[in-house]
This record gives C-alpha cells, sequence and structure tokens, in this order.
C-alpha cells in the first residue's frame, strides 16, 4: 500500500518496511548514500595501498581513523540494498569519531599542535611527511577531506529523510 | 539494473583499480631499484666488507641485513644451502642495514669479532640467540655480552675495539649505501647487481639461477 493521502509520510527510514516501494529505485536518498559508500571504499582501499604496497608505516592516529572509516563500508553497503536510512544513525558516529581524530591529525600534522602532544610513542611519529609524493595533500589532510565531506552527505540526507 | 548489481560492479571496479594500481606501482618501483642498483654499483662491494666464498665465483650475492631481523636469521640459513649447492660459483658479500632500534651496537660486535677471526661464529650465535637479545623490535646490546664467551673470542679486547671509530664509520657507510639503492627492509638482496624486487626465497633462487645460467 502507497503512503498517499492522508496517510503519515513515512517515518524516517520506514520505507526499507515498506515493501510498496520499489526496491530498484534510484532515488536521490540511495545515490547520496551511495556516494559515501564509494568514499569510504576509496578511503579504506587507498589506505591499504599506501601501507601493504608503498609500505608506509601506519602511524598510531591513522590507524585510529581505519577503525573510524573501514565498519563504514559493511555498515554504509548493509544499507544500501535495500535501501536503509538507518544505516545513517551507525555510521555517523564513526563518521564524526573519524573527523575529530583525523581534525587533531592534520593539526599535529602541521605542526599546529606540538609534537610533543603526540600520543605516538613508538613506531612511526604522526607527524612523518610523506607529502613529497602527493604534492600539496597530505595524508591526514585527505583523510579529514574524506571525512567532512561524508558526515556532511550524512547530514543532509538525515535531514531529507527526516522531512 | 538492479542496486544488489551497481553496488557489486562498483566493488568489483573498485577493487580491480586497487589490483591494477598495486601491479603497476611494483612494476615502476622494480624498474627503480634497477636504474639505482646500475648507477651506484661501484658502491655494492666496498673493500671493508665481509664476504664468504672463493673470490673466483662469477655469482656475487649482497646482502644488507640486520642482526637483529628476524627475516635476516631465517634467509641466512637459506642463503648457506644455495651457496652449499654450488660452493665454486658464487660468493656473499655481507652489508648491514640496522634498521632496528640498538641494532648498531650489535654490528659493531660482529665487526670487532671479526678482527678475532670469529666472525661467522658470532653471527651464527646472533641469529641462534636473537629471540634473547631482540625481542619486541629493539636489539639490546647488553644481552649480547655475555653469550660471546661460547665463541670463544676475548671480551675485553672486543669491548675495546667496539670503540673504534672505525666501526661506527663503517656501520653509517653501509647505511648510507642501502638508502642509495633505494634498501627499506631488509634482507635487502643484489645478485650481480640486479636487485631481488620481489622479496621470497623462490624468487631468490630463481634470480641466483639465472645468473649462475649467464655467467657460466
Amino acid at each position: 500500500m502507497r503512503t498517499i493521502g492522508l496517510a503519515a509520510p513515512p517515518a524516517y527510514g520506514s520505507n526499507m518496511t515498506d515493501p510498496s516501494v520499489d526496491a530498484d529505485a534510484f532515488d536521490t536518498n540511495w545515490l547520496i548514500l551511495f556516494g559515501v559508500w564509494l568514499m569510504a571504499c576509496a578511503a579504506t582501499l587507498g589506505s591499504l595501498f599506501f601501507s601493504e604496497v608503498m609500505d608506509f608505516p601506519p602511524c598510531s592516529l591513522c590507524w585510529y581513523q581505519r577503525i573510524f572509516m573501514y565498519p563504514m563500508v559493511l555498515v554504509l553497503g548493509a544499507g544500501l540494498v535495500p535501501f536503509d536510512g538507518k544505516a545513517i544513525r551507525y555510521a555517523l558516529p564513526l563518521a564524526v569519531g573519524g573527523w575529530l581524530t583525523a581534525f587533531y591529525h592534520t593539526l599535529l600534522y602541521e605542526g599546529i599542535i606540538p609534537e610533543s602532544a603526540a600520543p605516538c610513542s613508538q613506531g612511526v611519529s604522526c607527524s612523518e611527511d610523506y607529502s613529497e609524493l602527493l604534492g600539496f595533500l597530505s595524508i591526514p589532510l585527505l583523510s579529514l577531506l574524506a571525512f567532512t565531506a561524508m558526515v556532511a552527505a550524512l547530514l543532509v540526507l538525515y535531514k531529507r529523510l527526516d522531512k | 539494473m538492479k542496486k544488489q548489481t551497481v553496488l557489486l560492479l562498483a566493488a568489483v571496479a573498485m577493487l580491480l583499480l586497487f589490483a591494477g594500481g598495486a601491479w603497476w606501482y611494483q612494476n615502476w618501483q622494480a624498474e627503480k631499484a634497477s636504474a639505482l642498483a646500475r648507477e651506484n654499483s661501484p658502491t655494492l662491494v666496498p673493500d671493508h666488507a665481509i664476504t664468504l666464498g672463493p673470490a673466483s665465483a662469477r655469482v656475487t650475492i649482497v646482502e644488507f641485513f640486520d642482526p637483529a631481523c628476524e627475516t635476516c636469521a631465517v634467509f641466512h640459513k637459506h642463503v648457506h644451502d644455495l651457496m652449499a649447492a654450488d660452493p665454486q660459483r658464487i660468493r656473499l658479500v655481507l652489508r648491514y642495514a640496522p634498521f632496528h632500534q640498538g641494532s648498531r651496537a650489535v654490528v659493531k660486535i660482529l665487526e670487532a669479532a671479526r678482527r678475532q677471526d670469529k666472525y661467522w661464529e658470532t653471527l651464527e650465535l646472533l641469529f641462534a640467540s636473537q629471540n634473547h637479545w631482540a625481542s619486541h623490535h629493539k636489539a639490546k646490546a647488553e644481552l649480547v655480552w655475555p653469550l660471546l664467551s661460547q665463541v670463544g673470542v676475548d671480551v675485553e679486547r672486543l669491548r675495546a675495539d667496539t670503540n673504534d671509530p672505525a666501526l661506527s664509520a663503517l656501520v653509517r657507510q653501509d647505511l648510507l649505501d642501502a638508502a642509495k639503492l633505494g634498501i627499506r627492509k631488509t634482507p635487502g638482496f643484489l645478485v650481480n647487481g640486479k636487485p631481488l624486487t620481489s622479496f621470497g626465497l623462490p624468487q631468490l633462487q630463481q634470480l641466483v639461477q639465472s645468473e649462475i645460467d649467464a655467467r657460466y
């Protein structure tokens, strides 16, 4: 039964349970979530390329950002087939946590926070410079940009579904 | 097209991109390593480096190693087996790449033992007791000292020799050459100046065999 006329508008996330909604429709909401999933996949594979193929050892802050990023591939992927707006509820805390870590890491990397405040006591320094391989884009900045775009897109989607 | 199909295709496309990128990057790195080795071939076998096997051998394995590296301990045995299979044609040149914390002091002990003609015995001892003195990626030279009497070196003389600045200079030179050759991991092998670009025992065996075939 389609929710039309006097019926209440679908509560956020409810269209997953409504069998009348066309499961194959590529609406804007689905595409936004798909875009965020693509970003999570790109960031995951990109970070693995740096560590496994290019042999850049990940510092401890990089590992925290990975902890936030990698699950989003699965959480968002599960929310895409069939579309489930609730996936935002699970993905957003991860994205925000990752964003905060990436923001801190970028400040550290750019020298705005002194290195002595860094939590890395062993292994690789979190402000070790690999930027010569990427031009102006450092790895922490890349991470911050990805998390920013993901948080923004998830918030936009949240608003759209909340209406 | 179904959403599942789109998702699956996107995932496959990204994985292919990853694999293709990895393949391209490794080829590019291998080419770069070969070029670096060609440019720096005169620095490969310096006078100070210790060698094993006949000087007349036409196949020279240069190995950059770290006494604290576990894979180096494993490959030390493999290289010995390789050489034992063809003792007249293969020569080994050992160079140092002490990347582990504290490793340089252990390299100096090894070089000081060389002055007492106990180099290979000491190296065997170091690799055999590696678990004891090099745990958690940190080499502890102070744990090596009590073991040295086993190989019959004069420990007092050895201690004095480790303070020789010439040993520090030797380690520095090897590290410098390793950097020039782009060696970032140990063990790093070059056979007749050709770097082992894909790491592994079969690859090393193959590289050595191809050089034996080419030179004999």
